[in-house]
């Protein structure tokens, strides 16, 4: 990957990165339980494909940071053996293209087994991937497939859009007993900021409302959020207040955080990188409709990605992905 | 609120009957409804115990609100308001001319399903609900239904021709600005506003008529800052003194225009033999029971509709849709301004005599403002009879969702060549206008033909 | 029964049918079916009324006779003559 980055260090101010913070989530993890370990492709000597795990495999040695082959099916299979054996392994997926390679072993092992042992077998196991598009990696890097693994019972699927949420989350999910999929967004890795000292935690049962507003709730998660912000804070200025909720958890949705803000402002913007066919922002529309069909003052709007493989060309890739602008237009048109 | 019809939108309560915690049965009346055009007395069709009368008097209500909650006993229980219909269920009901408050919705909490509205078709009559689980859920409000007010004072007056009195009653509201028609005319199905659910919901807390409200949204839809301005405004004092019957043929007028391409056709009917036959009769009958021309001519075009079906019945949204019966619309004049048109059930199958006879009592009570629910059913087909105000020929417009009106003039004598001769007789324009989406010229002509042969063998009719 | 006592009868018929009516302004002679707006059928029940009211029997060929208020008062007098007459034969 052409991709790879150094981490930076920042000697005189305490600004990091989301890819910072994952390593940071990742060390503290390692460090507080030796049963977690990490393993992926080019994890180790090479830092992880997006430089995630860069520096660990010196830390924590070869048995606990472990390059696998490239074989998605066989490590992520591994994977959940060391689950069901008593481990808690973090399990990197390079981009969730490649997850597809592995869906047999996510689908058919991780998320049943629990349910087909009668309660017998748990796999504590936490696998992050690489989502989204936005640096030119052409559509074999660059989809977004979380919608697809956010249909599965049996998995808790997480999108953390924040540094406070990347640092923290992956605590959250080794606590969890059953297996929890991670999605990283590939544009947010250098995204820098400030972590909140004050949070040691990450609430992964509620959706976060980012930013208040009275006349339009914008749904959003991971990599869009900080679109939705943006155009959150272009429609302040015409006069138009836009709630922005962070799913942060796309499995199981946070129908109540959802519906509440709706229940506020009347109106509805769901934006998701996802194909709009069959997406995830069809299944929140669908729910705002059902439980606040009679809060609406107009039609709920989607932003998705268009229905293409995401382009190479910059332009085009640009063009294919929600941005801050048609979000913008979507707040105004049912905002009218 | 009950419907009385495709122009009625709205109701004022003027007088309940009956107080909460009162025992009610099916059929019992319990309160008195004005209209536009009259006074009407409200029954209900559930028994049990008035658990909450949701409209004060005075108070006018859109088509379609709950009145009154009547619980299935006097017991305590939670209550819940009737849930909003769907906008599918609300397009629907209109369309099919179903009146909402008075289907038992059978949906989770009582909400009306798209087949409760089905069901409810084509008679107007509600059907009876199923009975109730009194050991479950929270009691729903119930359906009304109406029946022939005995004779008001406010029907009086109605029938006085003063005009003050009746403009004056303290029921009536002014009317608002109508709502702006931003149709592009590409949906030829009946116009309905859009609204958002929110402001459907608002609108009926508020007791805001959706339909009078001017909608700001996108195209025209009405949103919830468009009931709220409304209901502000409606407790703003108005200048006008308002006519409400006027108001509600001016928005059913309005909308036939609209929406109804219409064409005409006109005949001169010879109406010596039906004339002459007429007058052998009224010498026979005595005076209570003679026939005006008009009875003749309902029966004929009631049997020419008879024959030609496809004007006879309803333009909805999948296109028209024939009656099963002729149900025979007569244009009515009131007193003081305004038009009714209640029906003649079964036209077709009466006798001259019985038409007759329906008609003396159908024109009474529809100027003494006494008409039954039944009556204001939408007729399948309307006959205007002008004649009597001394014009020659009506080009009347069609009352949707019908399809075709026959206009009748007034008898004159004029010159005609009959058999080569030259004489004069007594004849009669007659006129059809007709929506060109359900039927063609040729249909309307068979239509006036057939009517215009039978007036020869009056004997026959 | 004179005239004046006929034009009462007509009066209270049309007051049946309409009950307002004013015939304060009244002109006999013009025809009541436009002045008063009467149809046909208000008409037929305004003829109904009249006969039962002055107790004369008027029929269908009657009704040409029964257009003004001078012609329903002229029509009854004469008719109440008649009977007379008849019963004085």
């Amino acid at each position: 990957m052409s991709t790879r980055t150094r981490p930076r260090a920042h000697p005189d101010d305490d600004t990091t990165t989301y890819r910072e913070a994952l390593r940071e989530g990742l060390r503290e993890a390692l460090a507080s339980d030796d049963r977690v370990f990490l393993m992926g492709e080019d994890v180790g000597r090479y830092g992880g494909c997006f430089g995630v795990s860069l520096g660990l495999l010196e830390e924590f040695g070869p048995e606990r940071i472990r390059d696998t082959p490239l074989s998605e099916s066989a490590f992520v299979g591994a994977g959940i053996g060391a689950a069901l054996a008593g481990m808690r392994p973090v399990v990197e997926i390079m981009t969730v293209n490649f997850s597809l390679l592995a869906l047999d072993q996510i689908l058919n092992n991780a998320a049943t087994l629990r349910h087909m042992s009668g309660g017998q077998l748990g796999v504590p196991l936490v696998i992050r991937m690489t989502t989204g598009a936005g640096r030119q990696l052409a559509a074999q890097h660059s989809h977004s497939l979380e919608g697809w693994y956010a249909h599965i019972p049996g998995l808790r699927v997480l999108a953390p859009a924040t540094i406070d949420d990347a640092r923290h989350v992956l605590s959250a999910a080794l606590a969890d007993p059953d297996p929890v999929l991670i999605f990283e967004h590939g544009s947010l890795y250098n995204a820098a900021g400030t972590l909140d000292p004050a949070v040691h935690q990450v609430d992964l049962d509620h959706a976060a409302v980012r930013r208040q507003g009275t006349d339009v709730t914008v749904v959003a998660y991971s990599g869009c959020v900080s679109k939705a912000l943006e155009a959150a804070e272009e429609l302040a200025g015409e006069g138009i207040g836009a709630e922005v909720v962070d799913l942060r958890t796309l499995r199981p949705l946070d129908d109540a955080t959802i519906v509440g803000s709706v229940r506020r402002t009347h109106r509805a913007v769901v934006v998701d990188e996802g194909w709009r066919s069959g997406s995830l922002s069809a299944e929140i529309e669908s729910r705002i409709c059902e439980q606040a069909f009679f809060e609406l003052d107009a039609p709920v709007e989607r932003v998705c990605s268009a229905e293409v493989p995401i382009p190479y060309a910059r332009r085009l890739e640009e063009a294919a992905l929600p941005q801050s602008a048609g979000i913008m237009a979507a707040a105004r048109r049912v905002v009218g | 609120m009950p419907s009385l019809g495709a122009d009625m939108d709205d109701g004022t309560l003027s007088q309940w009957l009956v107080h909460p915690g009162d025992r009610v049965a099916r059929g019992d009346v319990i309160a008195v409804v004005e209209t536009a055009k009259s006074a009407i007395e409200v029954e209900c069709f559930e028994s049990g115990t008035v658990d909450a009368l949701l409209v004060d008097e005075g108070t006018t209500v859109p088509v379609g609100t709950p009145l009154a909650r009547i619980g299935p006993s006097a017991e305590d229980r939670p209550t819940a308001d009737r849930p909003p219909s769907t906008p599918l269920v609300r397009r629907l009901a209109q369309d099919r001319h179903v009146d909402l408050a008075a289907v038992h919705g059978s949906g989770p909490g009582g909400r009306i399903t798209r087949a409760d509205v089905e069901h409810a078709e084509p008679e107007l009559e509600p059907a009876r609900a199923p009975e109730r689980d009194t050991t479950a859920g929270p009691s729903e409000p119930t359906g009304t239904g109406i029946r022939r007010q005995q004779g008001t004072e406010s029907a009086r007056r109605r029938r006085s021709r003063g005009g003050a009195e009746a403009k004056t009653a303290p029921t009536a509201r002014p009317p608002r600005p109508v709502r702006s028609d931003d149709s592009t005319g590409q949906r030829q199905a009946p116009q309905r506003a859009k609204s958002s659910p929110l402001a459907r919901r608002l609108a009926a807390e508020l007791g805001v008529d959706l339909g009078e409200v001017t909608g700001t949204g996108r195209g025209g839809t009405v949103r919830a800052q468009d009931v709220r301005s409304a209901a502000a405004a409606e407790g703003a004092p108005q200048p006008a003194v308002p006519d409400v019957a006027r108001a509600a043929t001016a928005r059913l007028m309005s909308r036939s225009k609209r929406e109804i391409p219409h064409f005409y056709l006109s005949t001169t009917v010879d109406m010596a033999a039906a004339l002459e036959w007429m007058r052998a009769r009224n010498r026979e009958l005595p005076l209570s029971a003679r026939l005006v021309p008009a009875a003749l001519m309902l029966k004929a075009v009631a049997l020419a509709a008879r024959k030609v079906p496809e004007l006879n019945g309803h333009w909805g949204v999948s296109g028209f849709v024939p009656a099963e019966e002729v149900r025979l619309g007569v244009a009515v004049s009131l007193r003081g301004g305004g038009l009714a048109a209640p029906a003649l059930a079964h036209a077709d199958a009466l006798s001259v005599a019985e038409v007759m006879a329906a008609l003396k009592d159908l024109v009474a009570r529809a100027r003494g403002g006494r008409l039954r629910a039944s009556e204001t059913a939408d007729p399948s087909l309307t006959v205007t009879n002008l004649g009597d105000q001394g014009v020659e020929a009506v080009f009347g417009v069609v009352y949707p969702p019908q399809v075709a009106l026959v206009g009748l003039g007034r008898i004159v004598e004029r010159p005609v060549a009959v058999n080569g001769l030259l004489g004069v007789r007594p004849v009669v324009t007659a006129t059809l206008s007709a929506d060109h989406r359900a039927a063609d010229g040729a249909t309307g002509a068979r239509l006036l033909t057939t009517m215009e042969k039978l007036l020869q063998r009056p004997e026959e009719l | 029964m004179n005239h004046d006592q006929a034009k009462a009868f007509v009066r209270q018929a049309v007051q049946r049918v309409v009950p307002d009516a004013d015939f304060a302004g009244l002109d006999p002679g013009v025809p009541l079916r436009d002045a008063l707006e009467l149809d046909s059928l208000d008409f037929l029940e305004f003829v109904e009324a009249l006969a039962e009211l002055s107790g004369t029997e008027l029929t269908e060929d009657d009704h040409p006779a029964l257009g003004t208020w001078d012609g329903c008062a002229a029509r009854l007098v004469a008719e109440a003559s008649a009977s007379a007459q008849g019963r004085s034969a």
